[in-house]
């Protein structure tokens, strides 16, 4: 079994984008809910340097944090052992799903319920356990809906967040039996619910993700608002937490802060309704909670991003996906079109050092640089300078670089065209006779130049350029010569 | 956090930009009849291009470096550096330094960063201006550029120096924090994406009722207005300097 193809990521991306541009509905949806996440983070952090001071704590927490890395999983994974849980190390997607599915064969295990677990998505692990006539059935509602709908998420903290209610609506009346078409939320939520309700008690195996691994105790966080997390980790037999390397934390204390920045950031909320900290199975003299607990470490990529002290910065990320509320191209084209687990600005640096620029490296392309999510970035991670960067490897296969398929996104042609503007941009004499001539024959530009003028009209040269007005000017009131008295302006 | 900024000097450098150099260089003259009229010596060494940002942003930084490296070579001496673009002005503050690192020319890039000014931010923090508005009433929006809000954040700088207009009303547009879509190569890369934007933008501007745009950046403002025209919507656009310029004569 191989780990999932991410090539179609760079293949239809275009195609992707359009279609989402295309759709009326999508477009309002992600406006709408993009617009009230903003909202209701801003009112979470009405002192601008009150915000400042968080970011940078959060900032040096997961950078002290980072900086000790391959110590602190050593030690949790001793404290994990030490609470009975068993521990797993992952390299690839591959052998995480091959870990998970080894678990499941080891107790005859045929049904997993999952909370929600982005790291789940990004190794692609339903197909791999549908191959293996596994089933994994979501139960965090998001997840339901998409999984209902064959879909994946649109979003890493609210999946089905691209779907309005009359979408859900439909959705529940058409694909789950008996169901009748309604529109109201508590309805929906309801008959989720009661769904699940039985598959908790059905599952085998309950499958989660990670917050925050805390290595000073061994305690594996998890935060959520359905309770679908605790159910997922504490109904069924055995519990497996699936945990992206980067996830963990030196100590008890580094969690508060940081779950006060994660909370706000995703959905505006000064707590969530479920903070769950699982420290190990259930004691002998406990009467619920898992008989078995694993902790699936996965690597995937996260110690190219390491070992290359900018694209570490990377591995800051606590997931919030702030980032993706305030992107001004997320809110438009939503978060299929990228074709990655991780859209926004954190998918466009996370994606390619996971998949390779090669076969997640365009979406690169799909950014203005201008800033919004590093704004909005609870623990400061330059995303436009990642992104900048990425763009960069895809062009030059450098030797001190780690980055999968750096070089493959290289185009000859404007290769050339770069080479030509900088020798343009670098010879003066060169240059002026380039202003010289497009401002002399401005009338023989062209009105039609490719993708600019699709949408907008052509840009005129002016009669003269700003060297020629210049040299005018001088030649009038030479600059040297500073004017006698200022002019009175009061 | 926040910038020192220097008591007012005698000369300054001004660089012009390559997108004002060639398409909207009355906007680059008005900047240095600014800086001129409030007694300042402003040379414009002829030698000068681009900031090498199109390069840069497109991930060519060898290019861009060497672009940037001829453009260092321009400004030789310890004076300000006035630029009036903040994208400009933000790629020679933010990533000149960055570009350079490990370089011969790196001590040179850090120098230079740190005495460039956007041209709206030097007028007021710098020169400490005072304007006296001559011009007809006017109901105008403003566009802040991302480099204007985000990177250099000297959007508030911007908005001192039109409050000074008398006559002039500002009208506010929603979702000013958003980007217009330019984004340099991002908009012809990306064609629909950034389409998408400025139209979005474009709507929004046009809902003010304004009578025209100032904005503090050409490349938004070919964009901006270059989709305006296309639509057929009357709403012109002008930089700052020539705005500010034109109504203090």
């Amino acid at each position: 079994m191989t780990a999932p193809d991410a090539s179609h990521i760079n293949r239809n991306f275009k195609s992707r984008v359009i279609e989402a541009l295309e759709d009326q509905e999508l477009r309002n949806n992600f406006r709408g809910a993009m617009d009230f996440l903003m909202q209701k983070r801003a009112a979470m952090f009405p002192d601008p340097e009150d915000l400042e001071a968080l970011r940078h704590r959060g900032e040096q927490i997961r950078n002290r944090c980072l900086q000790q890395l391959p110590e602190l999983l050593e030690k949790l994974e001793s404290q994990c052992v030490n609470n009975g849980i068993r521990v797993h190390w992952a390299e690839t997607a591959e052998q995480a799903n091959n870990i998970i599915l080894g678990i499941m064969k080891d107790h005859q295990a045929t049904r997993m319920i999952k909370g929600k677990s982005m790291a789940s998505e990004e190794i692609g692990l339903n197909h791999f356990l549908a191959d293996h006539d596994i089933e994994a059935l979501e139960s965090d509602m998001g997840e339901y809906i998409v999984q209902l709908d064959h879909s994946t998420p649109s979003h890493i903290i609210m999946p089905a967040i691209h779907k309005n209610k009359q979408q859900i609506a439909r959705l529940f009346h058409e694909k789950i039996p008996g169901i009748d078409y309604t529109e109201d939320v508590d309805q929906l939520i309801g008959t989720g619910r009661k769904v699940l309700r039985q598959k908790f008690f059905e599952a085998d195996v309950g499958l989660s993700g990670v917050n925050f691994a805390i290595a000073e105790t061994g305690t594996l966080c998890l935060v959520e608002n359905e309770g679908n997390g605790r159910m997922s980790t504490t109904v069924p037999p055995v519990h497996i937490a699936l945990c992206g390397i980067e996830k963990v934390v030196e100590s008890l204390t580094d969690v508060p802060p940081l779950y006060r920045l994660l909370t706000r950031s995703a959905t505006g909320q000064a707590i969530t309704t479920y903070f769950n900290m699982i420290s190990g199975p259930r004691k002998p003299d406990e009467l619920d909670g898992p008989k078995e607990v694993h902790l699936v470490l996965l690597d995937n990529g996260r110690s190219r991003m390491y070992a290359d002290k900018q694209l570490q910065q990377t591995l800051r990320c606590i997931r919030c996906g702030a980032c993706m509320n305030h992107c001004p191209v997320y809110t438009k084209i939503g978060g299929h079109a990228y074709g990655s687990t991780y859209p926004g600005p954190i998918g466009q640096v996370v994606s390619p050092q996971i998949w390779g620029l090669d076969k997640a490296g365009s979406i690169t392309q799909a950014c203005s640089l201008n800033g919004a999510c590093r704004d909005a970035c609870p623990v400061n991670i330059p995303l436009p300078n990642l992104i900048r960067r990425l763009r960069h490897e895809g062009n030059i296969d450098s030797a001190d670089s780690q980055t999968l398929g750096r070089g493959s996104l290289r185009k000859p042609v404007e290769s050339l065209i770069w080479k030509f503007w900088t020798y343009l941009n670098s010879s003066p004499l060169w240059y002026r006779l380039t202003l010289w001539g497009a401002t002399r024959f401005r009338n023989l530009m062209p009105s039609s130049i490719g993708p600019w003028t699709r949408y907008r009209s052509a840009p005129r040269p002016a009669e003269k350029s700003l060297h020629e007005l210049v040299k005018a000017h001088q030649s009038q009131s030479p600059s040297h010569v500073i004017k006698p008295t200022k002019q009175e302006t009061k | 956090m926040s910038r020192l900024y220097p008591e007012k000097p005698g000369h300054v450098y001004f660089f012009g930009t390559c997108l004002i150099d060639l398409f909207y260089p009355e906007a680059g003259l008005h900047g240095i009849q600014l800086l001129e009229r409030e007694g300042i010596k402003v040379s414009y060494p002829p030698e000068q291009s681009c900031c090498g940002q199109p390069a840069y942003n497109s991930g060519y930084d060898d290019e861009a470096r060497s672009v940037a490296a001829a453009q260092i070579a321009c400004f030789p001496e310890e004076i300000p550096v006035v630029v009036p673009s903040a994208s400009c002005a933000s790629m020679i503050r933010e990533h000149y330094p960055s570009l350079f690192a490990g370089t011969e020319q790196e001590k040179l890039a850090r120098d230079l960063a740190h005495r460039t000014y956007e041209l709206t931010e030097f007028l007021v923090e710098v020169c400490r201006i005072e304007l006296k508005d001559m011009g007809a009433p006017a109901k105008v929006v403003v566009h802040h550029s991302c480099s204007a809000q985000r990177h250099l954040r000297i959007s508030g700088q911007t908005q001192k120096l039109l409050n000074q207009l008398d006559n002039v009303a500002i009208v506010q547009q929603e979702r000013a924090y958003e980007c217009c879509g330019f984004g340099g190569t991002f908009s012809v890369k990306a064609p629909e994406i950034s389409n998408a934007m400025v139209q979005d933008k474009c709507d929004n501007l046009v809902a003010t009722g304004a009578d025209q745009l100032v904005t503090g950046d050409c490349g938004c403002m070919m964009n901006i207005t270059g989709a305006l025209e296309k639509r057929k919507d009357p709403l012109k656009g002008q930089h700052i300097a020539s705005f500010i310029w034109e109504r203090t004569q």
